[in-house]
């Protein structure tokens, strides 16, 4: 398929996004990442019965403390696509670049800056 | 276990803003099983805290912890050689966790992470119930084990009220009838000729209007 998609996206396997804590999100905010997305299996369709909406209640718990804390939710995102399905994948990725670039740096990444200058 | 929800980040950060360092003090009882107070609310509150310090260009130093239990003076003592490495104390303990951190470290400011809210039961995952409101004289044994003053909105110990329909309270129509649940439930256990003995006046002085209460145990005591 040999599909590109930004090479700013560095991936994290887990074997279920319903592995995914809300914690691990917020660490690689505090961390500086700029946005970060969990890519589930469709819904309905989770190996484990329901991993993909436990990760698309913690995405969404993150949204709101991130939302809380000035650093905005909208940095973080669920996406739900079928394995097969690279070319969904690779357009995920563009959209979750673009939303990114709009927003800006990670503040939190800028503020370390300045206190270490 | 006492049921606890979570507070608004947004009311704990106007709370705190203006300290330099903040301990983060989880609790492994009651608000873990709840989870609004537990090792994971208190990494979540904490990491929140971080960023929205950072975001503000301070440097306030986070840390978190959580005790056994915030109610025995045994585990606040694990605290007693760092606390002062701290300006102020988030509890996400209840009630009874925050005042007794308080009493034992005196010169701090200790704030509530968490509303607490009753002693309950978890129904479903997400779902806490009332069960009990700790009036001090339990009168589960005539009641068939529901008890007719948490679960009553009006406290009935003779009850239904007229505003019981198709088994449902009258505040609200998702709420169940304590009544009707005790009737039911004497039917079930074939005791429901126990229904029509008039309970006496209850004796409210083991419950708050009695003032703070006590229990003492002399043969616990040491």
């Amino acid at each position: 398929m040999r599909l590109e998609y930004s090479a700013c996206i560095r991936i994290i396997r887990v074997p279920c996004t319903g592995k995914v804590d809300s914690l691990h999100l917020l660490r690689a905010f505090e961390k500086g990442a700029d946005g970060v997305y969990v890519v589930g299996c469709m819904e309905g369709e989770c190996h484990f019965n329901n991993g993909n909406f436990r990760a698309r209640k913690r995405v969404e718990q993150v949204r709101r403390i991130l939302d809380a804390v000035g650093i905005g939710g909208d940095r973080v995102q669920m996406y739900n696509l079928s394995s097969s399905d690279g070319p969904l994948f690779a357009k995920f990725a563009s959209e979750m670049v673009d939303r990114i670039r709009q927003a800006g740096p990670n503040p939190i990444k800028l503020a370390r800056k300045r206190a270490a200058a | 276990m006492i049921v606890a929800d979570k507070k608004p980040i947004e009311e704990i950060i106007t709370e705190v803003k203006d300290h330099e360092s903040i301990l983060v003090l989880g609790c492994n009882e009651c608000v873990t099983v709840c989870e609004a107070g537990g090792k994971k609310e208190a990494g979540i509150l904490a990491s929140a805290l971080r960023m929205y310090f950072l975001n503000q260009g301070r440097e306030v130093r986070i840390d978190e912890v959580t005790l056994e239990r915030q109610c025995d003076p045994e585990y606040l003592e694990e605290l007693h050689d760092r606390i002062d490495a701290y300006d102020a104390v988030i509890s996400l303990a209840c009630g009874v966790g925050v005042q007794f951190m308080a009493e034992r470290y005196h010169d701090k400011p200790i704030y509530p992470g968490v509303n607490t809210c009753f002693m309950g039961a978890t129904q479903a995952r997400g779902l806490w119930t009332e069960r009990c409101q700790g009036c001090g004289q339990c009168i589960l044994a005539r009641t068939g084990g529901i008890c007719p003053i948490a679960r009553c909105a009006k406290r009935l110990l003779n009850g239904p009220c007229g505003g019981s329909t198709a088994g449902k309270c009258e505040i609200n129509k998702e709420i169940d009838c304590a009544w009707q649940l005790i009737i039911d439930r004497l039917k079930a256990l074939g005791r429901f000729d126990e229904y029509e003995e008039l309970a006496p006046i209850k004796d409210w002085s083991t419950d708050r209007a009695g003032g703070p209460r006590k229990v003492i145990r002399e043969d616990v005591q040491q």
